[in-house]
């Protein structure tokens, strides 16, 4: 009794501040969600990969940032802020969506070719995730190119990982065999063993060179611009980085939500999650539908990557991408699967019931609130708040 | 008649090792209604996703207005003027009767209002329930927004899959005398029935599909009389 009496003057106490937190938090949780909710309704594939293509914006801003001239100590001043923040907001933007339209290619392109089972799509996903978190491990976030750790064994690292992927291949195939299936050259099976056995080995590597070659500590990004207070909401103070998430964010959804309803291309999209089958009986093109799809929520996510790295000063870290990734997840869960709206709504919703909890059980318990939740809320709406409409 | 729109020749589409449709040969001349009659598993269905580029045939070939079609995925061949209102009507249950007819311009790119307009001058109840979800309408009307959907691409081929599937009586009338219409005002059309009768009233000629073969070809007048086909499809002894 004591406990929830004590949380219910905390809660009171802080209720504007942790709205504010909430709402922010929320916010970049619903546009990781879209990713999530979108490529669902036209595949119905969760792409857990999706946490690896919101870390590739953090990584994109450590470089984009120094390339627009902002240094570490000093952040850009008046006017120049706006320029320059939709500059790297545009880097940031176009490496995760990159990365998303890579991922498709590589990771589910094959696979569907073949009528893959769903199974090896979810295998390819988590393989893909793993492969994608150790190549950044790779990474030296000290320089503003490519470089692999290991300067002093220069062709090292390189080798050690191709030949490694090289001798996977081949041990893939003398496990599987070679087999010509109906409509392809090795089956699915194969492919997701193949991808199964990749990542295992590469990891085995990983670790036995650890000490060498990883990027060992998360690398902090130059702050963009210097944080200051605009207004106070009933005692919280709302600074400008915080009013500058929502800006985008609402910009962002506005332009979402217009694209997929209003344009030919949104059409084509919901048409997809629909009806496939119809859909291309109506000559639209699924492969084109599916790329998009993966190119907008690879933007979404990119931008969310940038706006979650400038509020909470968040690194450029190979690992940045799990926790929100798999929060915006259970967020496109509670809205209903595939449902646009209800990733938004699943969001800020998440966002805020995290943000109330903190005054309760405090910083550190804070993520089992997403998932208790979850559990509560699919226990009464197994298909999330707004139900699982895919494409509507 | 003029020259072949669509042809098959020697046409084997097959289900893993299941031969659906085993060599098949029939073409559709420009301007043509030709139905293509046969009961449940002959083989139908599977004859017009495989036109629309949906399964690929194992033999044989499918040309186009004189183009090969057979190798190209659906969305171009409805490109070229192929379009049909598959089994089931498939309507996008979650679109407005309105977007689902604009989506069946998908292909020529953007649906003009006289476009529209023109469906619903056909189909008068579509204009009453043009904002009304595609999922919520009766049958019926579920229909007249497939065959509308299909329209709206400008087809020269309009394919139809078993429009009288699940409709009350007065409906599938009503919906055997708008295709005719249709036909008269020059869409060249491929109809696939099981009911042969309403079929081969409107027919310029019929095929009888058995087993995923072409068993008869005639013209359907001459089908409708036809002892064969009275006994298997018209239900008469």
């Amino acid at each position: 009794m004591d406990f929830l009496a004590d949380c219910a003057t905390n809660v009171a106490d802080q209720f504007w501040a942790q709205t504010r937190n909430g709402l922010t938090l929320g916010s970049i949780y619903a546009m990781i969600a879209l990713g999530y909710t979108m490529v669902y309704g036209v595949l119905q594939l969760i792409n857990f990969a999706h946490s690896e293509v919101f870390m590739v914006s953090t990584v994109a801003a450590l470089y984009a940032i120094p390339a627009f001239g902002v240094t570490d100590g000093d952040p850009a001043t008046g006017i120049a802020v706006i320029f320059i923040l939709i500059g790297v907001l545009l880097c940031c933007m176009a490496a995760s969506g990159a990365l998303a339209v890579l991922l498709e290619r590589l990771a589910y392109r094959p696979l569907r070719k073949r009528h893959a089972p769903r199974l090896s799509f979810l295998i390819s996903a988590i393989g893909a995730s793993l492969f994608i978190q150790y190549l950044f491990v790779l990474m030296d976030g000290q320089h503003y190119l490519f470089p692999i750790r290991g300067i002093a064994d220069p062709l090292g690292t390189p080798l050690l990982i191709i030949g490694g992927f090289l001798a996977v291949v081949a041990i893939g195939l003398l496990v599987t065999g070679t087999r010509r299936g109906e409509e392809g050259w090795v089956d699915a099976g194969t492919l997701a063993g193949l991808g199964a056995i990749a990542t295992l080995i590469l990891g085995a590597i990983l670790v036995i060179k650890l000490p060498d070659i990883l990027g060992p500590t998360p690398q902090s990004v130059p702050e963009l611009f210097s944080t200051s207070t605009v207004f106070t909401l009933f005692g919280a103070p709302i600074s400008n980085k915080r009013i500058m998430v929502v800006v985008v964010t609402v910009v962002m959804l506005v332009i979402l939500d217009a694209f997929v309803r209003r344009t030919r291309m949104g059409r084509g999209i919901r048409a997809v999650a629909q009806d496939s089958e119809a859909a291309s009986l109506m000559g639209v093109n699924i492969n084109r539908v599916v790329v998009v799809t993966f190119l907008v929520g690879g933007l979404m996510a990119g931008a969310a990557g940038l706006l979650y790295q400038i509020v909470l000063g968040a690194p450029a870290f190979w690992f940045i991408g799990f926790k929100p990734g798999i929060k915006a997840f259970v967020a496109a869960v509670l809205g209903g699967i595939g449902n646009i709206r209800g990733a938004m709504l699943g969001g800020l919703l998440l966002g805020l019931v995290e943000a109330y909890a903190v005054p309760c059980i405090g910083t550190q318990w804070i993520d089992v609130t997403a998932f208790v939740v979850l559990v509560a809320v699919l226990m009464f709406r197994p298909t999330g708040i707004l139900g699982e409409q895919v494409g509507a | 008649m003029t020259d072949d729109l669509l042809e098959l020749q020697d046409v084997v589409v097959r289900y893993g090792g299941i031969e659906a449709v085993r060599g098949i040969s029939f073409n559709v001349a420009d301007g043509e209604l030709v139905t293509l009659i046969g009961g449940n598993g002959a083989g139908k269905t599977t004859t017009l996703t495989t036109i629309s580029g949906i399964k690929r045939p194992s033999g044989g070939t499918i040309s186009f207005a004189g183009e090969r079609i057979d190798n190209l995925p659906a969305h171009e061949v409805v490109e070229l003027g192929v379009c049909q209102a598959p089994e089931g009507r498939r309507i996008f249950p979650r679109m407005s009767v309105r977007e689902n007819l604009v989506m069946g311009a998908f292909a020529r790119g953007s649906a003009k209002q006289a476009d529209v307009d023109r469906v619903f001058d056909l189909f008068p109840v579509l204009k009453e329930r043009q904002k009304q979800a595609g999922g919520t309408l009766s049958g019926g009307e579920q229909q007249m927004l497939a065959i509308g959907r299909a329209l709206m691409s400008e087809p020269k081929l309009l394919m139809l899959d078993e429009p009288s599937m699940g409709l009350a009586p007065k409906f599938v009338e009503k919906i055997f005398e708008l295709l005719g219409d249709i036909h008269s005002q020059g869409t060249t059309i491929l109809l696939v029935e099981q009911n042969a009768h309403l079929a081969l009233q409107i027919a310029d000629r019929g095929y009888v599909l058995e087993s995923g073969e072409i068993v008869l070809e005639d013209d359907a007048k001459k089908l409708l009389g036809n002892d064969q086909v009275r006994k298997a499809y018209l239900g008469e002894s």
